[in-house]
C-alpha cells in the first residue's frame, strides 16, 4: 500500500516537463492520471525517483474540433471523452471506448493519453486509437514528431516512446461521409480490464455496403492491433450476417492469443470472434 | 407480549454513525506514540530458512525493532480448538523459526514509528531461504505419499474420521440405484471489506494491555491470547470497535493479534498492524477446499435409502481455531432436508502448503448441502424425473418433527413443504418448465435450478462446541430510566443493536431510543462466546429476552411494594406496573418517558418519585426507586438489573427452497440470471429488513462462489489470485434482482421462537444456481460442474469440448 | 522532500506539508483525522476510499496528497449540509444499504456522484455507476434500492 519514496513536481507547462524529464532520464515518470502507475508503485512494482505531473498542465486536456481533424490533448479523461457531446456526434466511438473503461470513478482521473502511453495488453484505448487511424503528437528533448497509432505500439507495456518524450495529442480524421461505429468489450469480473476489446469503424457506401473496415482489438495479443483479414475481408463486401461472420473468424489471424486463468486463448479467439461480428452488426446499423 | 418493534422494519440504530463516517474502525483509533508493524512474509511455499539478515532494515531511520522467530519463542502456539481423536497438531509458533510453509507465512515483524518506515525496513530483510519440495495437491497428501510438510508425523494427514448411523453397505447393498459424483468445493477467500488489524497498548504501571481487534470473538480471543503472551487474563481487555464484516473470517486467533500485544509489552508503546488486502488473501483464512466422492443408494420411485460421502479436506499448513472441525460440520448436515435411513461420512484431513482453511460463511454446512443438493439432481436425473418433485418426495412431514437423521441430530421444525411450495409459486415454476421447453425448441439453452435445503444455526449446545456454545446478556435500568443492554455477542454489520433494542423495548415497553446495545469489550460485557455459526439472536438475543423477564420479576416485585399492593394484582402493560382495577376500569396508559428528560434533570441529589398515593409507576420510575433503594421489599438487592447465561438445548435448523432461472449465451458461454426467487424460513422475525440483507448478502457471496471466485495455487504453491484483479468478488452488475419471501415456523429451541439467518443464501444458493446452469446444459449430456463455472467452461461444452472440465 | 499543499476539505482550509508519496486517503485519514474515508485494497479496486475531489468522485488512494493541491475535497463526514443529512444517506438509513458500513461511505459518495450525472437512473445505470465500488455484505440490492429512493427522494 506504501510506495517507496519519491519526488514530485508539478510543472505549468510542456516545456518544463520535458526539461524535468531530461534531468532526470532513469529515474524520472511522467505522472497522468496516475490508475496505471499508482497501484504498481504501492505494489512496488514500480519505483520512481520522480513524478512529473502533468494532469496540472492546464492546456493538456481539450477535445477540439479543428478543420477536419479531431484533436484529443493527452490529459483528457476518461470521463471527458465519455461525456463529450461533441464527440457524441462526430465520432462516437470515442464516447463508447470510454464509458467501457474501469468504474466511474477510474474514468473520473485516468486519462487517455496515459492509457495510450501505457500500452496495457487489456487496455480499452489503443484499440479505439488504432481503429481510428489517429495519428499522436509527441514532444521531447528533440521537440516534436508524429506517430501513427498503428505503429505506435511495439510490445507488451512497450511504445514508440523514447526516453523524455511525452504523448501530447492525439489527432484523428474526423469521419466523414457514412460511416458506423462500435466498440465491444467482454471485461475481466475482477479487473474490469479487457478480456477481449474490439473497436470497429466502418467507412460505408450509400447502399450500405462497406467501403474500408478498420477493427482495432485488444486483450487478445500483447498489444493491440489491427485486424487486417477481418478488414480485407470486410473491404467492398456486403454487410450480410455470412459476410460478417466469415471476415470475423480473422481476427486472431496470426496472433498468438493470451491465456490466463479466465480465459485460454483459444476461447479468447472465440471471444474474439464473436465479439468482432457483433461489432460490426453493431456499427453497420448506426 | 406486545409488538410494537419485534416483526418490523426498524431503521437501524447504528446506521447514523456509520452512513456519517463518524465510527471508528480498529485503524480510525489514533493513539499518542503509536509504533506501526509491517511483515515479512514469505514468497515461498515451502523452504528452509537458513539466515535472517536484519541489519539493513535496523538502520532505516524510525525503525524501532525486528522480531524473528527466535526472538519470538516464548508467545506460546497459535491455538487450535478442533480436538478430534488422533488430530495431528502441528506446532504452529507466530512467527516463523526454521522453516515456512505457506506463501504469506509471516518471517520477521518489523517496528517502526510510522507505516512508511515499516514498510520500507521490510524491503531491507535479507532471507536466505532453501527451497524444499511443495505440497499442492490433495490427494497426494491423502494417499499417504510425496514430500511430508512436518516431518515428524511422517505423512500429511492430519487426521481421518467416520462418522454417521444406519447400516450403509447394506443400504448400498441392497440400492435398486445409485448415482455417484466426484465434487470440489474450491478455496474461497472471504475478503470482508475492512481487513484484519489490531492496536495494542501496554500500560506498565498498571500492568494492563489493551488489545483493539477487528474480530467476531472478543471474549475467547482474551482467554486465548492471555494463555499465548502470558498475561493474566484479568489484566487483558478486548475491544471490537466496529468490525467491517467477518464471515468468519475474524472467528479466529491469529499470530498477529497475540504478537501485537506482546511487541507493545515489550516497548511500552502503543503498536498497530493494520492488514493489506496482498496480506489478506495470503494469511487470513480460507474457506471451503473440500473435493469428495457424493454417493446415493435410492429406489426406482427416488425413495432415497442411503448415502456415503468421502471427503478429503485440504486444511493448509497449520491449524487455526477450527481448521480440522469444519469438515465435521459437513458431516452432520449430510441428511439434507431428506429422510435418509444411512448416512457415512469419511473425512481425510490433509496437511498441504497453503494457508489454512477454516470457518467461512457457512463453515462445513454449505459443502453438505450443495453436495447433498448435487445428489438429488443426479437422482432427478437418474430417473428422469422433476427435481423438486424428487425433494418433495424425501421431505420429512411436518409433524415428523423433532426429526431425527441419521447423522445423529434432532432437527427442532419444519415445513420444507410449504417453502417450496411458495417458491415454486412465487416462480411459476410449471410456466417455467413450459418456457424452458419452448425456449429450447428456439435453440436457447435455459435452466432452472432448485435447492431445498436446511442449515444447522444458533451454535449451539456447549457439548457440541469446543469453548461452550451458551450466550450471555445483561439489563440494567439507569436511575434516569435508560435501558443498557450487554451482549456477549459481538454484532459486525448484522444489526443485533437494533434488534436486541427491539426485543427489550417491546419488553420494557420503553421507546427504542432509550436502549443502548454495548458489545465487544470485555472489561465491560460479561464473558460471551461471539457472534458466528448464525447464532447471535437465537442464542444471544434469547439470553437478552430472559435477562429482561428476570428483570421483570424483581420490578414487578418493587412495584407491588411501593403500590402497597399484593404482587398477584399487579400487572405490566404500556411500560407501567399498575393495580389491577375492578372490571369496567381502563389500565393506566404508561408512559415511556424516563423520570428526567436528559439535560432537564435536577443537578445533584435524585430526588424520589412521588409515589405516594399512586395506582401505576413506570419502569423509569422503578429503576429510579431500585437505585435509591428507600422504599424496597425486604431482602431486595438495591439496583435494577439482571444477568443471563443461555444455554441452548438444540440448535436450531432452518431451511428453505431457493429456485434460480439461467440464461447462456451460445456463442460466448456467458451466463445471466433469468430470476432468482428465494424462500427462507429462520423461525420468527425480529426485524424483516435485517433477515432481507443477510439473505441477499448470503446469496450474493454464494454466486461469487458459483461463477467466479477461487483462490488459486499453482504447483509451487504460488497464490495466483493474490489480489482483487485476479480473485473476483461479485459487483453489483453480477447480481440479479432477487424475488424474496418468507414462511414462519417458529423454534422451539428457545422462547423467541427465532432460528437464525447469517448463512442460509450461502448454504441455500449456490446447489440452485449450479442447478440451473447444470439444467442449462442438460441437452449438451451434462450432469454436473465444478465451481466456479466459468464462460468458458460453459463455452466448451457447447462446443463439444471437455478439456478443461 | 515535503511539499506545501492547501486545499479545501469539507469546507475547510488546510496548508499542510505533505512527503509526496503520502496517498491523498493517508492524509485525509492521517493528518486530518477524517477517518470515515476507508482503506479496503492495494489495487485501487474496492472503493472504499472514495471521495468527492472539485466534484468528480475518485479513488482517493490511488492519488498522492501532492496531486490535490488546491482542490476541493469533500469526504463522507462533509456530505451532509447543516446537519441534514444527504439524500443518498438518507436512503442507505432508510432501505438497510448498509451492515458492517466498512464500504458505506464510498459507496455513498460514488452514488451521489452517480445522482448528479442523472437524476433518474435505472437499476441498470446505478448498477454500472457503482462498479468501482465493492460491498461483501449487503448483496447490492439494498444499496440499488437505497439509491433509487434517493432518486426519489430529490425529485420531490
Ligand atoms: C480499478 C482500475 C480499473 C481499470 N480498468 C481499466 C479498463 O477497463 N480499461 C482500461 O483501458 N484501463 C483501465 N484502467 C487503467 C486506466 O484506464 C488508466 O487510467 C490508464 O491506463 C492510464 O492512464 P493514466 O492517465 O492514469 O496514466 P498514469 O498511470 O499516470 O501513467 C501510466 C503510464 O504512462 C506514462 N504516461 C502517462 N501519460 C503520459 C503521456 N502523456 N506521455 C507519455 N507517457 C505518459 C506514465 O509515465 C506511466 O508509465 C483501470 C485502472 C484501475 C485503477
Ligand atoms: S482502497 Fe480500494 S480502491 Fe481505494
Ligand atoms: S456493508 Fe459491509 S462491505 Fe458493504
Amino acid at each position: 500500500m506504501i510506495p517507496a519514496a519519491f519526488d514530485y513536481q508539478a510543472p505549468a507547462t510542456l516545456e518544463e516537463a520535458v526539461s524535468l524529464l531530461a534531468g532526470d532520464p532513469d529515474g524520472a515518470k511522467i505522472l497522468a492520471g496516475g490508475h496505471s502507475l499508482i497501484p504498481a508503485m504501492k505494489l512496488r512494482l514500480a519505483q520512481p525517483q520522480l513524478l512529473v505531473d502533468i494532469a496540472r498542465i492546464r492546456s493538456l486536456a481539450y477535445i477540439r474540433e479543428e478543420e477536419n481533424q479531431i484533436l484529443i490533448g493527452a490529459t483528457t479523461t476518461h470521463y471527458q471523452l465519455e461525456s463529450s457531446d461533441l464527440l457524441k456526434q462526430i465520432c462516437p466511438l470515442l464516447p463508447m471506448c470510454a464509458v467501457s473503461i474501469g468504474d466511474v470513478q477510474v474514468r473520473n482521473k485516468g486519462t487517455i493519453g496515459g492509457s495510450v502511453a501505457h500500452s496495457d495488453p487489456a487496455g480499452d484505448w489503443p484499440a479505439a486509437v488504432i481503429a481510428l487511424d489517429a495519428d499522436l503528437l509527441l514532444i521531447g528533448p528533440n521537440g516534436e514528431r508524429t506517430v501513427k497509432a498503428t505503429d505506435f505500439f511495439v510490445n507488451l507495456l512497450t511504445t514508440d516512446l523514447q526516453p523524455g518524450e511525452i504523448l501530447r495529442e492525439i489527432r484523428i480524421a474526423k469521419p466523414s461521409g457514412r460511416f458506423g461505429e462500435s466498440y465491444q468489450k467482454v471485461p475481466h469480473p475482477a479487473s474490469g480490464f479487457a478480456v477481449v476489446g474490439i473497436a470497429a469503424h466502418l467507412e460505408l457506401n450509400d447502399d450500405g455496403s462497406c467501403k474500408r473496415a478498420k477493427i482495432g482489438v485488444t486483450g487478445v495479443g500483447v498489444k493491440a492491433y489491427r485486424a487486417q483479414g477481418v478488414e480485407a475481408a470486410l473491404a467492398g463486401a456486403n454487410l450480410d450476417d455470412q459476410t460478417i461472420a466469415s471476415a470475423a473468424a480473422h481476427v486472431c489471424d496470426g496472433v498468438d492469443a493470451n491465456s490466463d486463468l479466465y480465459a485460454s486463448g483459444e476461447y479468447r479467439c472465440a471471444l474474439a470472434q464473436v465479439y468482432t461480428r457483433r461489432a460490426i452488426q453493431a456499427a453497420k446499423a448506426v | 407480549m406486545p409488538t410494537s418493534y419485534v416483526g418490523q422494519r426498524v431503521r437501524r440504530t447504528e446506521d447514523p454513525r456509520l452512513i456519517k463516517g463518524l465510527a471508528h474502525y480498529v485503524d480510525d483509533i489514533a493513539l499518542p506514540g503509536t509504533l506501526h508493524v509491517a511483515f515479512v512474509r514469505s514468497y515461498y511455499a515451502h523452504a528452509k530458512i537458513n539466515s535472517i539478515d536484519t541489519s539493513a532494515a535496523l538502520d532505516v531511520p524510525g525503525v524501532v525493532a525486528v522480531y524473528t522467530g527466535k526472538d519470538v519463542a516464548k508467545i506460546g502456539p497459535v491455538p487450535c480448538a478442533g480436538a478430534l481423536p488422533g488430530l495431528k497438531v502441528p506446532d504452529h509458533r507466530v512467527l516463523a523459526t526454521d522453516k515456512v510453509y505457506f506463501v504469506g507465512h509471516p518471517v520477521a515483524a518489523v517496528v517502526a514509528t510510522d507505516r512508511y518506515a515499516a514498510r520500507d525496513a521490510v524491503d531491507l530483510i535479507v532471507v536466505d531461504y532453501e527451497d524444499l519440495p511443495v505440497v499442492t495437491d490433495v490427494e497426494q497428501a491423502a494417499a499417504g505419499t510425496g514430500p511430508v510438510i512436518h516431518e515428524s508425523f511422517g505423512d500429511n494427514i492430519a487426521y481421518k474420521m467416520t462418522a454417521g448411523e444406519g447400516d450403509i453397505d447394506a443400504a448400498f447393498a441392497a440400492a435398486e440405484r445409485t448415482v455417484k459424483q466426484r465434487i470440489w468445493h474450491k478455496r474461497l477467500a472471504p475478503i470482508a471489506m475492512e481487513p484484519r488489524g489490531v492496536l495494542a497498548r501496554y500500560f506498565p504501571g498498571e500492568e494492563e494491555l489493551t488489545l483493539w481487534s477487528s474480530t467476531q470473538i472478543p471474549h475467547l480471543m482474551r482467554t486465548q491470547v492471555a494463555l499465548m503472551i502470558g498475561i493474566p487474563e484479568n489484566k487483558l481487555r478486548v475491544i471490537t470497535p466496529e468490525v467491517g464484516g467477518g464471515f468468519g473470517s475474524k472467528l479466529n486467533v491469529y499470530a498477529e493479534e497475540a504478537l501485537l500485544g506482546w511487541i507493545s509489552m515489550q516497548l511500552h508503546k502503543p503498536v498497530k498492524w493494520i492488514e493489506t488486502r496482498r496480506e489478506n488473501i495470503q494469511a487470513t483464512i480460507h474457506g471451503r477446499g473440500q473435493v469428495g466422492d457424493i454417493e446415493v443408494a435410492f429406489k426406482n420411485d427416488g425413495t432415497l435409502t442411503g448415502l456415503r460421502y468421502n471427503v478429503i479436506a485440504d486444511l493448509g499448513a497449520y491449524h487455526q481455531l477450527l481448521t480440522p472441525a469444519i469438515p465435521t460440520l459437513t458431516g452432520l448436515m449430510l441428511s439434507g432436508a431428506y429422510r435418509i435411513p444411512a448416512i457415512q461420512i469419511n473425512i481425510t484431513g490433509v496437511f498441504t502448503n497453503k494457508m489454512a482453511t477454516d470457518a467461512y460463511r457457512g463453515a462445513g454446512r454449505p459443502e453438505a448441502t450443495y453436495v447433498v443438493e448435487r445428489a438429488l439432481d443426479l437422482v432427478a436425473a437418474d430417473l428422469n424425473a422433476d427435481p423438486a418433485e424428487v425433494r418433495r418426495k424425501n421431505f420429512p412431514g411436518k409433524d415428523e418433527f423433532p426429526f431425527h437423521t441419521a447423522t445423529g441430530l434432532d432437527y427442532d421444525s419444519g415445513d420444507y413443504e410449504a417453502a417450496l411450495d411458495k417458491a415454486q409459486q412465487i416462480a411459476g415454476y410449471t410456466q417455467l418448465r413450459e418456457e424452458q421447453k419452448k425456449a429450447r425448441a428456439e435453440g436457447k439453452i435455459m435452466g432452472i435450478g432448485v435447492s431445498t435445503y436446511v442449515e444447522i444455526c444458533a451454535l449451539g449446545p456447549s457439548t457440541a462446541m469446543p469453548a461452550g456454545g451458551w450466550e450471555s446478556a445483561t439489563v440494567r435500568i439507569e436511575p434516569t430510566g435508560k435501558v443498557t443492554v450487554l451482549t456477549g455477542t459481538s454484532p459486525h454489520g448484522q444489526g443485533q443493536e437494533t434488534s436486541f433494542a427491539q426485543i427489550v423495548a417491546d419488553e420494557l415497553g420503553v421507546s427504542i431510543n432509550d436502549v443502548t446495545v454495548i458489545h465487544g469489550d470485555t472489561s465491560v460485557v460479561q464473558y460471551g462466546i461471539g457472534t458466528f455459526g448464525s447464532r447471535a439472536t437465537a442464542v444471544g438475543g434469547t439470553a437478552v429476552y430472559v435477562a429482561v423477564q428476570k428483570l421483570k420479576e424483581k420490578a414487578e416485585k418493587i412495584a407491588a411494594h411501593i403500590l402497597k399492593a399484593d404482587a398477584s394484582k399487579v400487572s405490566f402493560e404500556g411500560g407501567k406496573y399498575s393495580v389491577t382495577k375492578a372490571a369496567g376500569a381502563t389500565a393506566a396508559t404508561g408512559s415511556s418517558e424516563p423520570v428526567y428528560p436528559v439535560g432537564q434533570g435536577p443537578a445533584g441529589a435524585l430526588p424520589e418519585p412521588q409515589t405516594e398515593g399512586r395506582t401505576g409507576l413506570t419502569i423509569a420510575e422503578i429503576a429510579l426507586a431500585a437505585h435509591l433503594a428507600k422504599e424496597l421489599p425486604p431482602d431486595t438487592e438495591p439496583g435494577l438489573s439482571a444477568t443471563y447465561f443461555f444455554e441452548p438445548k438444540n440448535f436450531t435448523f432452518p431451511f428453505g427452497t431457493h429456485i434460480a432461472v439461467v440464461e447462456i449465451d451460445r456463442e460466448t458461454g456467458d451466463i445471466k440470471f433469468l430470476r432468482y426467487v428465494a424462500v427462507d424460513d429462520c423461525g420468527r422475525v425480529i426485524n424483516p429488513m435485517l433477515v432481507d440483507g443477510q439473505v441477499h448478502g448470503g446469496i450474493v457471496q454464494s454466486i461469487g462462489q458459483a461463477m467466479y471466485e477461487e483462490v488459486v495455487y499453482d504447483e509451487q504453491g504460488q497464490l495466483i489470485t493474490g489480489t482483487l484483479m485476479d480473485y473476483a468478488v461479485p459487483r453489483a452488475k453480477h447480481v440479479p434482482n432477487f424475488e424474496l419471501d418468507r414462511t414462519e415456523t417458529p423454534s422451539p429451541v428457545n422462547p423467541l421462537g427465532v432460528k437464525g439467518v447469517g448463512e442460509a443464501g450461502t448454504i441455500g444458493a449456490t446447489p440452485a444456481i449450479v442447478g440451473a446452469i447444470v439444467d442449462a446444459l442438460a441437452p449438451f449430456g451434462v450432469k454436473h460442474l465444478d465451481m466456479p463455472i466459468k464462460p468458458e467452461d460453459v463455452w466448451r461444452i457447447i462446443n463439444n469440448d471437455s478439456s478443461r472440465i | 522532500m515535503k511539499k506545501a499543499i492547501n486545499l479545501n476539505v469539507n469546507g475547510v482550509s488546510r496548508t499542510d506539508e505533505v512527503e509526496p508519496r503520502v496517498l491523498l486517503v493517508h492524509y485525509l485519514r492521517d493528518v486530518l483525522g477524517l477517518t470515515g474515508t476507508h482503506v479496503g485494497c492495494e489495487t485501487s479496486l474496492c472503493g472504499a476510499c472514495t471521495v468527492m475531489l472539485d466534484g468528480e468522485a475518485v479513488k482517493s488512494c490511488t492519488m498522492f496528497a501532492v496531486q490535490a493541491n488546491g482542490a476541493t475535497v469533500t469526504t463522507i463526514e462533509g456530505l451532509a449540509t447543516d446537519g441534514e443529512l444527504h439524500p443518498v444517506q438518507e436512503g442507505f438509513w432508510e432501505c438497510h444499504g448498509l451492515q458492517c458500513g466498512y464500504c458505506t461511505p464510498g459507496m455513498i459518495i460514488t452514488a451521489a456522484q452517480l445522482l448528479e450525472r442523472n437524476a433518474n437512473p435505472s437499476r441498470e445505470e446505478i448498477c454500472h455507476g457503482l462498479e468501482g465500488n465493492l460491498c461483501r455484505c449487503t448483496g447490492y440490492q439494498h444499496i440499488i434500492e437505497a439509491v433509487e429512493y434517493a432518486a426519489k427522494k430529490t425529485a420531490s
